[in-house]
């Protein structure tokens, strides 16, 4: 059993990282729903192949499928080349439509053989380690592990080859095409590599969370990082955690293993998106407040600084006034002086306000800016 | 089958008629709502909220052990409102564009779906078997009393839409006029989207999770290639809608094994591809012809203008040139043909075999094409 255990989720971080390496590039090229479109497309694919080749298994339908991913990514330009319809219109005309003809083709000609859209579309991991690849007498593991390994195999090269190319392509095409690279070529070089991955992780996942691994990870890094590198890694690294965390989750509650990773992306998600560091919710709302209190101490110091030493000064530096002269609460006027005593910038003396010297300092230099 | 029969049978066959009548109100309703998501740019929100139910529905059933249509489009309303406001929320608060803010949202909550549908399919007291068909939808299950129920929400999204039309179509073109005279956009903004959401939850019993998303986009998409004013576009798009529905449904009532969803996507797709093509004006037929025309037409004033420049060099003027002359000035080829159809309009005329000059005419309207080329006259 611990046997199972172990090699599913081996299947399940292999599919992820293979899933989360293409996946950057889509979110960063703003094709993300792309990969939903191929993911949901590759059904047609699998089911001409299968009229082919007669084999579930054969690896002409991973290549077959693939084409139809590709030719997904081609219908959707060619459409919204004709300038009729915009992209994201074109996307949700093209992969329906190829889904609706995959499925009425297994409906008409394959109702009795094991090709359903239920499988395609929800995939079961812990079916994986059942399909066996043997040479021989030897078992060399579960199939599946193999055809994702060498999916991630390709995808890795791919990504290492071309780095460069890739990096420029997405952040700048433009000046990719003046210095001699071929976006397009790059485009559909990438868009083949989703499509295969999709191909090899729809066994095991279903479509629509290959969709899942592929974008959600790539997001999290996104709103962690702000390099290319490391936003890769970094979506590995999510994908791996989805995939352990979501798999023994699912161990725990009985239930379905692709849809706890993907239910776990969404929480590492949700993480990033609320705790990030840098861009989090709370990381914002933090700096937005700590702002507020420093713009407010900063205009404290300098309406001392305006009158202190004038004849209004009696007046004017009393803290009751600041209700008055910068339209305050009370609270607020209150709670600001107490910071601002606490920071060393004014100091209470005979029931009025005294810029301290470092206080006078930050009024000079916040109006000589 | 004769016309005849499948008319008695849609008007009498119950459950052709209830499928049917179901397709009819879901195009119809999908269709419009559509018009404006695909205006607004946001085709793909009916996919994403379609996936987005899932959780919902699963939700709905646990919660209630009911599995009455009404409680279990609440619940999948209520998740896909859930989805589409967070999904509003990471696009102003992150710099993820809507594409992967669309992908995370779509596939976590279905993935989350997913999870809820197998807890419940443990449940010794419930199979999910009637939760399954919101998947793939199931036209062929719907009932009068599903139909009725849709018919009535249908007629409440619709009336939102007459009664706001003004407002909604501020919200498709210019937002910020809207703000500008003091229109509550945001709001508005927020009950269009949820008139979509409720749009999308209504087809789901029928064409299923991921074919609603075609009925969204489809039906609109092909309005606005015949139409530029957005009332027609509704209408328009209410009327395809519908017609997909009910060609569906009939069609795959004909033939066995054939399940309704994928038919009536699929017929929506053609109507999209008819109209693609052959919508006036914006056509793919029209302006490929446009082209045709426009090209045959730079080749024929080539080559006038190429004899007008021969006959400018020569002393007599009707001095006629050999074509192997502006055979040689010509890049494009086809002169002799040009020649053929500019004599057939009498702009020139052939003096032997081989040899053309100008017509008077011709001759005129040489200068005049010279003139708005700005060369010489």
């Amino acid at each position: 059993m611990s046997g199972i255990v172990l090699e599913i989720q081996l299947i399940a971080v292999v599919v992820a990282v293979a899933c989360a390496l293409p996946g950057a590039f889509l979110v960063l090229r703003r094709t993300a729903m792309l990969s939903d479109a191929i993911s949901h497309a590759i059904l047609l694919g699998i089911v001409v192949a299968f009229f082919v080749v007669k084999d579930l298994a054969s690896p002409l339908l991973i290549v077959g499928a693939a084409a139809t991913g590709v030719l997904t990514v081609t219908l959707v330009e060619m459409l919204t080349r004709t300038r009729l319809v915009k992209e994201d219109a074109a996307i949700g005309l093209v992969f329906p439509a190829l889904f609706s003809l995959g499925v009425l083709l297994i409906a008409r000609y394959a109702g009795n053989v094991h090709l359903d859209t239920d499988s395609v579309l929800l995939g079961e991991l812990a079916f994986a380690p059942l399909n066996r690849l043997t040479i021989g007498e030897t078992d060399l593991g579960p199939k599946s592990l193999h055809v994702m390994a060498g999916i991630l195999a390709l995808g890795l090269a791919f990504i290492l080859l071309f780095y460069k190319e890739l990096k420029l392509s997405t952040f700048d095409a433009g000046l990719a095409a003046v210095l001699g690279f071929s976006p397009a070529a790059l485009h559909y070089a990438l868009m083949t590599l989703v499509s295969v991955t999709a191909v090899g992780a729809f066994d095991a996942v279903g479509s629509v969370l290959v969709v899942a691994l592929m974008i959600a990870p790539p997001a999290t890094a996104y709103l962690l990082t702000d390099r290319l590198a490391m936003m890769l890694i970094l979506s590995a690294l999510v994908g791996v955690v989805s995939a352990i965390g979501g798999f023994w989750a699912a161990y725990a509650l009985d239930v379905s293993i692709a849809g706890a990773m993907a239910t776990a992306t969404g929480i590492c998600f949700l993480g990033a998106y609320l705790w990030a560091p840098d861009r989090g919710l709370v990381a914002v709302a933090r700096r937005r407040r700590r702002q507020r209190w420093e713009f407010a101490e900063t205009m404290l110091a300098i309406h001392l600084h305006q009158h202190e030493d004038r004849p209004e000064a009696a007046t004017e530096l009393r803290e009751d006034h600041l209700v008055e002269h910068l339209a305050w609460t009370a609270a607020f006027a209150g709670e600001v002086v107490r910071r601002a005593e606490r920071h060393g910038t004014l100091v209470r003396r005979a029931g009025l306000l005294e810029l301290t010297p470092p206080g006078r300092k930050l009024a000079r230099a916040t109006l000589s800016r | 089958m004769t016309p005849g029969s499948l008319l008695q049978d849609l008007l009498f066959d119950y459950t052709l008629r209830t499928v049917a009548l179901g397709s009819a109100i879901l195009g119809l309703v999908s269709g419009a709502l559509g018009t404006f998501a695909v205006l607004r740019r946001q085709s793909l929100l009916g996919d994403t909220v379609s996936h987005t139910a899932l959780p919902g529905i699963a939700l709905a059933f646990l919660l209630t052990g009911s599995k009455a249509p009404l409680v279990l489009l609440l619940g999948a309303a209520a998740a896909g409102w859930l989805g589409t406001l967070l999904i509003v929320a990471v696009l102003r608060t992150t710099r993820l564009k809507s594409d992967s803010a669309f992908g995370v949202v779509l596939s976590v909550f279905f993935g989350f779906g997913l999870v809820l549908l197998t807890l419940i399919q443990k449940r010794p007291d419930a199979r999910q078997a009637g939760l399954e068909k919101f998947l793939f939808g199931q036209a062929t299950a719907l009932l009068a009393q599903d139909v009725a129920v849709m018919a009535v929400v249908g007629a409440i999204l619709l009336a939102v839409v007459i009664v706001l039309y003004k407002e909604f179509k501020l919200a498709a073109f210019d937002p910020d006029f809207g703000l500008s005279v003091g229109l509550p956009m945001r709001r508005i903004d927020i009950l269009l989207t949820s008139s979509l959401v409720v749009a999308v939850v209504l087809g789901l019993q029928t064409v299923g999770v991921v074919l609603m998303s075609a009925m969204i986009v489809a039906p609109a998409a092909s309005a606005r290639q015949w139409t530029d004013r957005l009332g027609t576009m509704i209408a328009l798009a209410g009327l395809l809608g519908a017609l997909a529905g009910v060609g569906g449904a009939v069609a795959s009532s004909l033939t066995s094994r054939l399940p309704t969803g994928p038919v009536i996507v699929l017929c929506a797709s053609a109507i999209v591809i008819i109209s693609l093509t052959l919508a006036p004006r914006r056509g793919l037929l029209w302006s490929w012809l446009r082209r045709l025309r426009n090209r045959r037409r730079l080749a024929l004033d080539a080559v006038l203008l190429d004899l007008y420049e021969l006959s400018r060099q020569h002393a007599d003027r009707a001095h006629p040139h050999a074509l192997a002359a502006l055979e040689a000035m010509n890049q494009r080829g086809g002169v002799g043909r040009s020649l053929a159809a500019l004599a057939a309009r009498g702009l020139v005329q052939a003096v032997s075999a081989d040899a053309w000059n100008l017509t008077p005419a011709g001759r005129q309207e040489a200068e005049r094409l010279a003139a708005t080329l700005g060369r010489r006259p």
